[in-house]
C-alpha cells in the first residue's frame, strides 16, 4: 500500500510526521519511507541507517554529433522549450530547458542528436532494522523535480514487493512536482496547522486530492494554537481528522536537534497510533 | 573582437526606440534593440517584446535574435544569464555591463569613454 | 529602485510572516510582490482589496479532434510521458500527464492534434492596506509552476514600481531551489534568507544559498526562533561568517506570530514593541545595505 504525506503548506510537518510514523511502524513490520520533496530532502536528517546502495539518477539530453549535420535546424523548430538552437553553422543544447520529449533526437533527418544521459541527482537507500529508507537529491542548478521524483517511485516500485507499507514524503505545495508524488497513492495525509496559512493553503491541497480522485485525511499540527476554523472547515466538508498533534514547545527542540519525538513525548505517540490505526482500516478497505 | 578605433555595430537593450530612450538593464528580456552602426552611422531597432511569450529560455531566444543582426558589441544593465550568456559568447560579441539606469545616448558615451565594465 | 527577495529553502520558518512585516514596516515606499504563487499567503496579512485580475498563460496541452482520428496509434507511441492511452476504444490525451512538448501532434498524419494555450491560473494588482500596491497570483492544480508565472509577477511589480517612482519592491519568494526560485532570485539587488536553529533549517538554507552564489547577489540573514536550539545558532553564525553573509536579525520563538496572523495583523502590528521592534531595526538595516 502506498501513502503519501502532503500538504498545501510548507511547514506544517509533513517530513516530521513521516519520519516519526516510519519509525513507529517499522517497530513491528517492514516498512518504506520515501523522501520524493527531491529539492530539500530532510527525512535523513532523522533517520541513520546503514547506506545500502546508491546510484545517480539521470535524466536524456540530446547531444549534437556534427558530422553529418546537415544545418536543417529542424531541431530548433520542433523543440516547444527553446532548449535546441541553431545558431551559425552549430546547434547548441540547453540542458536545463529540455524536458526530454526526444522529438529533436528522433525527427532529426541524419540523426545527428542521439539522446544520451545526463546526471540530475542522486538517489540513496538505506538500511535500519525494519525500514528501509530512500531518498533522492536534486543537484544544484537543476530545475525540473518531476522527473527525479518519477524515477525515485519507480526505485521504490521495482524493489519492493506490493504488500510492504510504503510511505512517500511529498514536496509542499500543489503544482506538479506534489502531483508526481501523490499520482500512484492508495491514501493520502494531509498535513496542516490551525492558522489562517494552514487552512489556506489546506483548501488548495483538497482541491488537488479532490481532482486526482485520492482518499485522504487530515493531520492537524501544532494543534492548540492559532483558532478552531480547520477543524469547522474539515468537519463541514466530511473530512477526517486522523490525528491532532499537540503545539509544544518541546517538538520544536527535538525536531531542531534531529531527534524522533515519540519515545520522549507519550501524547505525541498517541496521536501516531491513531494514525496508524486509520491506515489500518483503510487498508482493509481496498 | 574589434580594435580600437575601429568602427563596429553595437547593440543597446532599451525600453525604446530614441536616443533618449531609457536603457532596460535586463538583457533576455529587453524590450527593445537599438542598434547603432559606426560605420555607417545607421540606426536600426528591433522590438523584442514578444519575448514575454515565453516561458522558458527567453535568454538564449533573444541572443540568437541578436547574432542575426551581425553584432560586435552589446551594452546593456545586468548581463545575460547562464544559458543566454553561452550564446554570446559562441557568437564572440563583447559584452559592457553597468549601463542599466542610463539612457541610450548615455549607455553609449559612457561606453566610448571607457566607463561601463 | 532595489530589488529585495526573500527566501528560505525550507518551508515554515517565518518566511512570509517576516516578509509581510516588512512590507508593513516599509509602508508607502514599496511595492510588494508575492511571488510565492504555489502557496501565495500573504493576501492574508496583507489585506488585497480593488483586484485587477489578468488570465495567465503557460505552456501548451495537447487535443486529439476524434473526428480527424484514424487510431493509428503514433502519438501515444512518441509520448515519453505516456499520456495518450486508450479510453473506451479512443486515444484520449490525459491533461495531467501531458508535458505540452507537441511530439505528438508533429507526427499525427491526420492533423488531429491541436497543441492549445493553457490558463493556468491568473496575476492580480490590488491595494493593501499599507497604502500601495501588491502583485501576486494564484497558479492552478496541478499546473507547471514554471518561473514564468513568478517573473511575470515581478515583472508588473518592477513596472509599477518604477512608475510609481517606489523606492524597493519588496518580494516573497518560493520555496525550494527549482525553477520558480531561480526566477524569483534574478534581477534581485539582496537576498534575505530566513532560517531556523534546526538540521532542517540549516540543511535547506545552505542548499538555497549555493543557488544565490551562483548568481552573486548580496545576502542577509534572519535567524527566526532563535532560542529553541542555541547550539544550531552557533552553527549558522559560523556558516555566515563562512560565505560573508550579514546577520541582520535574530526573532525568539513566540507564539505572537501565530495570533497575530489569526488576527489577519502583521507582527509588526500586533506586538510592535517586542517582536515588533526587532524587525522594525531590521528593515533600517535591510534598506541600507
Amino acid at each position: 500500500m502506498k501513502i503519501a504525506i502532503a500538504s498545501g503548506k510548507g511547514g506544517t510537518g509533513k517530513t516530521t510526521l513521516s519520519t516519526n510514523l516510519a519509525s513507529l511502524l517499522a517497530d513491528k513490520d517492514n516498512v518504506v519511507l520515501c523522501d520524493l520533496d527531491v529539492e530539500e530532502p530532510n527525512s535523513g536528517l532523522f533517520i541513520s541507517g546503514e547506506l545500502f546502495h546508491q546510484e545517480d539518477k539521470h535524466k536524456m539530453i540530446p547531444e549534437w554529433e556534427k558530422d553529418e549535420c546537415i544545418l536543417c535546424g529542424n531541431c530548433q523548430k520542433v523543440c516547444n522549450f527553446n532548449a535546441v538552437m541553431k545558431l551559425g553553422e552549430m546547434i547548441m543544447v540547453f540542458p536545463e530547458l529540455c524536458h526530454g520529449c526526444y522529438a529533436c533526437s528522433e525527427l532529426c533527418p541524419t540523426k545527428s542528436l542521439p539522446m544520451k544521459p545526463k546526471k540530475m541527482g542522486e538517489l540513496k537507500h538505506y538500511k535500519l532494522g525494519n525500514l528501509e529508507f530512500i531518498e533522492s537529491r536534486l543537484i544544484i542548478g537543476e530545475e525540473q523535480a518531476v522527473p527525479l521524483i518519477g524515477q525515485t517511485i519507480k526505485y521504490v516500485d521495482e524493489n519492493f514487493g506490493e504488500s510492504t507499507l510504503k510511505l512517500f514524503d511529498a514536496p509542499p505545495g500543489t503544482s506538479c512536482p506534489v502531483i508526481e508524488a501523490t499520482k500512484d497513492a492508495d491514501l493520502i495525509l494531509l498535513v496542516t496547522e490551525p492558522t489562517p496559512f494552514g487552512l489556506h493553503d489546506l483548501k488548495l491541497a483538497v482541491e488537488t486530492m479532490n481532482e486526482l480522485k485520492k482518499p485522504y485525511g487530515v493531520v492537524i499540527n501544532r494543534f492548540g494554537i492559532g483558532d478552531a476554523k480547520v477543524e469547522e472547515y474539515c468537519t463541514e466538508n466530511d473530512i477526517a481528522i486522523v490525528a491532532k498533534i499537540p503545539n509544544n514547545r518541546k517538538i520544536a527542540e527535538l525536531y531542531s536537534s534531529g531527534k524522533l519525538l515519540y519515545n520522549e513525548l507519550p501524547e505525541v505517540k498517541i496521536e501516531l497510533e491513531k494514525v496508524i490505526g486509520f491506515i489500518q482500516r483503510q487498508r482493509e478497505n481496498l | 573582437m574589434a580594435k580600437k578605433g575601429e568602427k563596429v555595430k553595437i547593440l543597446l537593450t532599451a525600453k525604446g526606440t530614441e536616443w533618449d530612450s531609457k536603457m532596460d538593464p535586463r538583457f533576455g528580456r529587453t524590450e527593445f534593440f537599438f542598434i547603432y552602426d559606426e560605420e555607417t552611422e545607421k540606426v536600426e531597432t528591433y522590438d523584442n517584446r514578444a519575448i514575454v511569450n515565453e516561458a522558458h529560455g527567453a535568454g538564449p531566444k533573444t541572443a540568437q535574435k541578436m547574432s542575426e543582426f551581425g553584432v560586435d558589441v552589446l551594452i546593456t544593465g545586468n548581463g545575460p544569464g547562464g544559458n543566454a550568456a553561452a550564446v554570446v559568447t559562441q557568437t564572440g560579441t563583447k559584452v559592457y555591463v553597468g549601463a542599466g539606469d542610463m539612457t541610450v545616448k548615455e549607455a553609449y558615451d559612457a561606453y566610448k569613454n571607457g566607463k561601463l565594465k | 529602485m532595489k530589488e529585495i527577495v526573500i527566501i528560505s529553502g525550507k518551508g515554515g520558518t517565518g518566511k512570509t510572516s517576516v516578509t509581510a512585516s516588512l512590507a508593513y514596516l516599509a509602508g508607502k515606499s514599496i511595492i510588494v510582490a508575492d511571488c510565492d504563487v504555489d502557496a501565495a499567503d500573504m493576501h492574508l496579512l496583507m489585506k488585497p482589496v480593488n483586484d485587477r485580475k489578468e488570465d495567465f498563460f503557460s505552456g501548451v496541452l495537447a487535443e486529439i479532434d476524434q473526428d480527424k482520428c484514424i487510431k493509428c496509434g503514433k502519438c501515444s507511441n512518441v509520448c515519453r510521458w505516456k499520456a495518450i492511452p486508450i479510453v473506451e476504444n479512443k486515444y484520449v490525451v490525459q491533461p495531467l500527464d501531458c508535458e505540452g512538448c507537441g511530439y505528438c501532434s508533429l507526427v499525427c498524419p491526420t492533423d488531429a492534434i491541436s497543441m492549445n494555450e493553457q490558463n493556468v491560473g491568473n496575476w492580480i494588482i490590488s491595494d493593501v492596506k499599507t497604502n500601495t500596491q501588491m502583485v501576486h497570483a494564484r497558479l492552478g492544480i496541478g499546473a507547471e509552476n514554471s518561473g514564468k508565472l513568478v517573473a511575470k509577477v515581478k515583472n508588473e511589480a518592477k513596472v509599477l514600481a518604477e512608475k510609481s517612482e517606489k523606492d524597493f519592491i519588496v518580494v516573497d519568494g518560493s520555496p525550494g531551489i527549482g525553477c520558480p526560485v531561480v526566477s524569483s532570485l534574478s534581477g534581485a539587488n539582496l537576498v534575505v534568507l530566513v532560517t531556523e536553529p534546526s538540521v532542517s533549517g540549516i540543511h535547506d538554507v545552505k542548499r538555497v544559498y549555493e543557488l544565490v552564489k551562483k548568481f552573486g547577489i548580496k545576502a542577509g540573514c534572519i535567524i527566526n526562533k532563535a532560542d529553541i536550539n542555541p547550539d544550531k545558532v552557533k552553527e549558522i553564525h559560523q556558516f555566515l561568517e563562512t560565505e560573508n553573509i550579514q546577520l541582520i536579525a535574530e526573532i525568539p520563538y513566540d507564539e505572537n506570530f501565530t495570533k497575530a496572523m489569526t488576527m489577519g495583523k502583521t507582527i509588526v502590528e500586533y506586538d510592535p514593541d517586542g517582536i515588533g521592534e526587532i524587525l522594525k531595526n531590521s528593515w533600517e538595516k535591510i534598506r541600507k545595505i
